[in-house]
């Protein structure tokens, strides 16, 4: 008893120095982003800088306020994309993933291709689609192009990182593929899957803008990539920096959902999602 | 001794629960892992292989267990009459020794082998979830088994909330769950530390006399070898065969006065003795 009494003080210093360095974590960045803010602010004031030069982040907030009809519009266009593409990005890697840990045959015969998909850059193959595919049928393809071959690779490997003796054991107990797959190889692939989903996300933004930029102003689009060139076009130099704040802002909100969507699924279990502490 | 143990001393055909003759492993890269091994394990018997490492000794197990095709050699599992075991649908096409070996066997391996996403209730489960077995049928003999380990209230904690000890247990109460005539154990407590050791020992006795099950234990060590079991079996270097026999004739129930006494310190002498030859390399037989 006397043993933990003395434990518990240093156990709730320790705590303290925690939280401490989380809040650190949190005001730190802050502190860097409003004293980039303000310099900017000042230089821009200082030397009157025209704000088809570089607009000051006054004028870009306030652009965003006025223009927050046709922006939003625009953010909604490309998140929907994204969505999309994520949405066809996930279902097809791990899909692929799945029939690959079927059939080795299948896997030899399709994998060289998926990995040429990956490594020839998108902004590259966007324009031929844009010749085959309608515009927006070419924009979600893009999306799905970048975003599929991360979950493929991982969801690949977590289906081969089964423990060997938990394999053994559903041999033992005669377990059919199928109990096999729900059971043991999809719970255990599932840390590597929520990794491949992870990066998916951000690659299917990336996926959707670069689509939407080679589309240029020739597209019937009104995403926020489409919004950027546009805007680049007519000189509007302040819309342009709204948008792209708008498009980092949506890559920082999939990124943090999809991190949340990983922590909330394997926190009970995996050690990706335990304190350090444990 | 076991009112079981007494009933069946004789060494014919139907007192077996398992009977291995020229049972050979070759593996793919041409080494020969074991035999010819020829072990018959009579039913409620309690019977430790003890080996060096690499002996083949675990190799031996899992061909009992069918999770491994013998070279050559026969492999026979029987069951006890009038045991239950969950309804089992087998596929068309596996070998015979598979199918001989699905009787209801138990396998505990040297890890804890818990499935880490499932809670304890789940992972005890599993092998009645996979025999098709209704949610409502699993539950009590879920709770019966997670009693009979003593882990009853940690039903819903998952695996990394437990010690190395109490993981063990999970394991054990999964294998007996679906109320195997034969329990197969590959050096279930050779990670724990000494006294988590003694403690499952003590426990498996006392599991092994009122449940009257067949039990094979690997171990390399001599002093659990003779706590626990009515036969050692020494097995030589590989290719692993049968070195030496020795009968551990003791009192039952065993207990610590057991373990301290002098009894005990003879047959582990008699078992190192028996031993001693396949860590120096000479030939046994």
């Amino acid at each position: 008893m006397s043993a933990l009494q003395n434990g518990k003080a240093p156990t709730r210093a320790a705590a303290s120095d925690r939280r401490a360095a989380r809040a650190l974590r949190i005001i730190l960045p802050v502190i860097v982003a409003a004293a980039g803010t303000a310099a900017w602010e000042l230089v821009v004031r200082l030397y009157s800088i025209p704000p088809y030069v570089l607009p000051a982040p006054s004028a870009v907030l306030s652009t965003l306020v006025s223009d927050w009809g046709v922006l939003s519009q625009s953010l909604l266009t490309t998140l929907l994309t994204t969505l999309e593409g994520f949405i066809a990005a996930s279902i097809g890697g791990i899909a692929l993933a799945l029939i690959f840990n079927l059939s080795k045959l299948v896997e030899y015969s399709f994998f060289p291709y998926a990995v040429i998909l990956q490594v020839t850059p998108v902004i590259a193959i966007a324009p031929l689609l844009l010749i085959y595919l309608p515009q927006q049928t070419a924009v979600v393809v893009c999306a799905w192009i970048v975003g599929f071959f991360p979950v493929l690779s991982n969801t690949t490997l977590g289906l081969n990182s089964v423990d060997r003796n938990l394999a053994g054991l559903f041999q033992l107990y005669h377990a059919s593929r199928w109990q096999t797959l729900c059971y043991l190889k999809l719970p255990a692939a599932l840390p590597y899957i929520l990794g491949g989903l992870r990066i998916a996300g951000g690659l299917s933004l990336i996926g959707a803008v670069v689509a939407e930029i080679a589309a240029g102003t020739a597209g019937a689009g009104s995403g926020l990539a489409y919004r950027i060139a546009e805007s680049g076009y007519r000189l509007n130099i302040p819309r342009m920096f709204a948008a792209l704040f708008l498009l980092s802002l949506a890559g920082i909100v999939i990124y943090a959902l999809l991190a949340l969507i990983s922590h909330l699924a394997l926190r009970r279990w995996h050690e990706s999602a335990l304190g350090k502490e444990n | 001794m076991t009112e079981a143990a007494l009933s069946e001393v004789d060494f014919t055909t139907a007192g077996l629960a398992v009977s291995l003759r020229d049972v050979t492993k070759v593996y793919d890269n041409g080494v020969m892992a074991l035999g010819p091994f020829d072990l018959r394990v009579r039913k409620g018997e309690f019977v430790s292989l003890l080996g060096p490492s690499g002996c083949g000794k675990s190799t031996a197990l899992r061909i009992i267990a069918g999770l491994a095709a013998p070279t050559s050699g026969k492999v026979q599992v029987s069951r006890h009459e009038g045991a239950s075991q969950p309804g089992q649908a087998l596929p068309a096409q596996i070998q015979p020794s598979r199918i001989q070996a699905s009787h209801a066997i138990g396998f505990v391996f040297q890890e804890p082998t818990l499935m880490p996403w499932a809670s304890v209730r789940e992972n005890v489960r599993l092998p009645l979830k996979l025999a098709h077995v209704p949610a409502a049928d699993s539950e009590p003999r879920i709770m019966e088994a997670l009693t009979r380990v003593g882990l009853a209230e940690f039903a819903d904690s998952y695996p990394r909330e437990l010690s190395g000890g109490m993981k063990m247990r999970v394991s054990l109460a999964r294998a007996l769950v679906t109320d195997p005539d034969i329990l197969l154990m590959d050096e279930p407590f050779a990670a724990l530390d000494e006294i988590t050791r003694f403690h499952l020992n003590n426990d498996l006795l006392t599991l092994w006399r009122n449940l009257n099950k067949t039990v094979i234990f690997v171990t390399h060590s001599v002093f659990e070898s003779v706590y626990l079991s009515q036969r050692v079996v020494v097995m030589t270097r590989r290719p692993g065969r049968i070195g030496a026999e020795i009968a551990i004739d003791a009192p039952e129930p065993r207990g610590e006065e057991f373990r301290t006494s002098a009894a005990y310190g003879e047959y582990c002498r008699e078992v190192s003795a028996a031993l001693a030859p396949s860590y120096s390399g000479q030939a046994l037989l």
